[in-house]
């Protein structure tokens, strides 16, 4: 398929384009009244079933209408690897962790505190802040600096849509993200491995950008724990450790904030962490990568693209040395 | 004190060959039915690092046991130790070569000079060619047992290169634990024939006072 590219270098097929999905589901069907049918089928029915499976857990649902202004048109990643491999240092370091040990997080209740420089600080409930803006499904791709990469339907709105309620200060230049760190509920921050809390952190321009997402949701459902319920952020031009998780305040501030894993590790990870196929981490090169579930043991990884193809936010950066500012 | 037949000997090597090939069989086993996670490559990159030092552990763990529980037969099971070692360190490569950078020899050079970590895990390989190659009981003839004595010295060096190596590659991840732990087992097996040659030094000639 000839895939289109518009000047901003988001996918936008025409609607006309988009395959409905009575026609594809039947072919679903289709597929699977072939694969019961034939005798090497069996394989493929499993696989079927598992997919099947896979896409419900049993989360609740959660309603958001589809935006195509933020659809990529790559292959979404399979439910099960986007919630069975996770790097969420709160339930331990191993990726197979958080989906072991999340289930101990409590999301709900959850408030979420929003300060710093701003003329109106307010506390937000989930129900709140569901409220807060219309619900939209985004698929963005999620490179992860370890030099991985997944395609996710999230389900949220910009966060444009909260920064404008707090009404920032003149003096607000940058938003700081600070997770949970409950040792009762993440045994992970029990180990020293990273200065808890997390935080994270942006410039207040990126904050504004409409790709950045505050997330309460993904593949029509509600944030499975270890993919950071019940409130994250999704930044998908930045690697992904940027985009923090199980987030309980969000702070304006002044100066640039410290931020954990450039605290933990500056040589290797820089406040900004943009995508960058032409800066390489210290200990492996950035120019590519492998989607999980996709790129087979015998196919090459596919190169990294600038911003991870999200040219839209090159303006931010003009006249920075992205090199220097990694 | 345990001490059996050259009949048990070959018992006990069989089936430590068997189960040295059991986290092989079991990769192969997860590879095709699907069970490696959801990024396949990464898992067994690691897997094999991991029994590659393990298999190095058990080696250098072949002489301080056989002093201390007098278990001399030991060191009949050490060159097989020593080659599954060099086994597991062999796929690991093989995958670091084939499935990250596709047989890309400029791209591997690339790393392997750029990046220390990378560096320090390639020259430990190398290093470990050499000792493979000599480990045949023609080869140890061929060299005298001096020499060839002198070569398998290399493992003091393999050995904490590996672990460096390790190190380095959880170093931006703040991840010690296991690093540490190898680095504890490793530095008490070495300390510990230090430790036997001094004091064997001081017991043949004493210092006068």
């Amino acid at each position: 398929m000839l895939i289109k590219r518009n000047p901003n270098g988001i996918d936008i097929p025409f609607s006309s384009e988009i395959t409905p999905s009575h026609v594809f589901e039947s072919r679903r069907i289709f597929i699977k009244q072939l694969a019961i049918g034939s005798i090497a089928g069996g394989a493929l029915a499993e696989m079927l079933a598992r997919e099947a499976f896979a896409q419900s857990n049993g989360a609740k649902k959660l309603a958001a209408k589809s935006n195509p202004s933020y659809v990529v048109m790559d292959k979404q990643t399979a439910y099960k690897d986007a919630t069975t491999y996770n790097n969420f240092y709160e339930f331990g370091t191993d990726k197979s962790d958080p989906a072991q040990y999340a289930g101990s997080l409590k999301s709900t209740p959850w408030t979420i505190a929003i300060e710093g420089e701003v003329k109106k600080p307010l506390t937000l409930d989930l129900d709140a802040l569901m409220k807060l803006a219309p619900l939209e499904e985004r698929i963005y791709r999620l490179r992860c600096v370890e030099g991985w990469s997944m395609v996710i339907p999230w389900i949220g709105y910009s966060l444009s849509n909260l920064i404008r309620k707090a009404e920032p200060t003149g003096n607000a230049k940058y938003i700081e993200f600070i997770s949970l760190a409950d040792e009762k509920q993440m045994h992970g921050v029990r180990s020293p491995v990273l200065d808890w809390p997390y935080t994270e952190g942006l410039r207040l321009d990126e904050a504004n950008h409409p790709l950045t997402l505050l997330t309460m949701g993904m593949y029509g459902e509600v944030l499975p724990n270890q993919n950071g319920a019940p409130v994250r952020i999704v930044v998908p031009w930045k690697y992904g450790f940027k985009s923090a998780k199980s987030i309980v305040r969000i702070r304006f501030t002044k100066d640039q904030p410290a931020t954990a894993w450039n605290k933990a590790a500056p040589q290797e990870y820089g406040f900004y962490s943009n995508v960058n196929p032409g800066v390489d981490h210290p200990r492996w090169s950035q120019a590519s990568e492998r989607r999980i579930g996709e790129d087979s043991f015998f196919t090459k990884k596919r190169k990294t693209l600038m911003f991870n193809g999200y040219s839209e936010v090159a303006p931010l950066y003009a006249g920075m040395d992205l090199k220097k500012f990694y | 004190m345990f001490n059996p037949t050259a009949k048990r000997i070959a018992l006990i090597k069989s089936v430590l060959f068997i189960a040295a090939l059991l986290p092989f069989a079991r990769l192969v086993l997860f590879a095709f039915t699907d069970r490696l996670g959801a990024n396949p490559i990464e898992f067994i990159t690691r897997n094999t690092g991991d029994w590659t030092l393990y298999f190095l552990c058990f080696t250098l763990a072949v002489t301080p046991l056989r002093r201390l529980l007098g278990w001399n037969w030991l060191i009949k099971l050490r060159r097989m130790l020593g080659l599954f070692a060099f086994f597991y360190a062999s796929l690991h490569f093989t995958t670091f070569l084939w499935f990250d950078h596709f047989f890309d020899l400029d791209e591997m050079i690339k790393d392997v000079i750029k990046r220390p970590f990378i560096t320090v895990g390639f020259i430990a390989f190398l290093l470990l060619i050499p000792l493979a190659a000599t480990s045949t009981n023609g080869m140890v003839r061929r060299l005298g047992g001096k020499r060839w004595q002198w070569l398998h010295r290399t493992i003091y060096l393999i050995a904490p290169l590996g672990i460096l190596h390790f190190w380095w590659m959880k170093a931006g991840k703040h991840d010690f634990a296991q690093p540490i732990l190898f680095g504890t087992i490793v530095a008490l097996l070495l300390l510990l024939r230090v430790y036997w040659r001094f004091a064997q030094k001081r017991t043949v000639s004493p210092t006068p006072p």
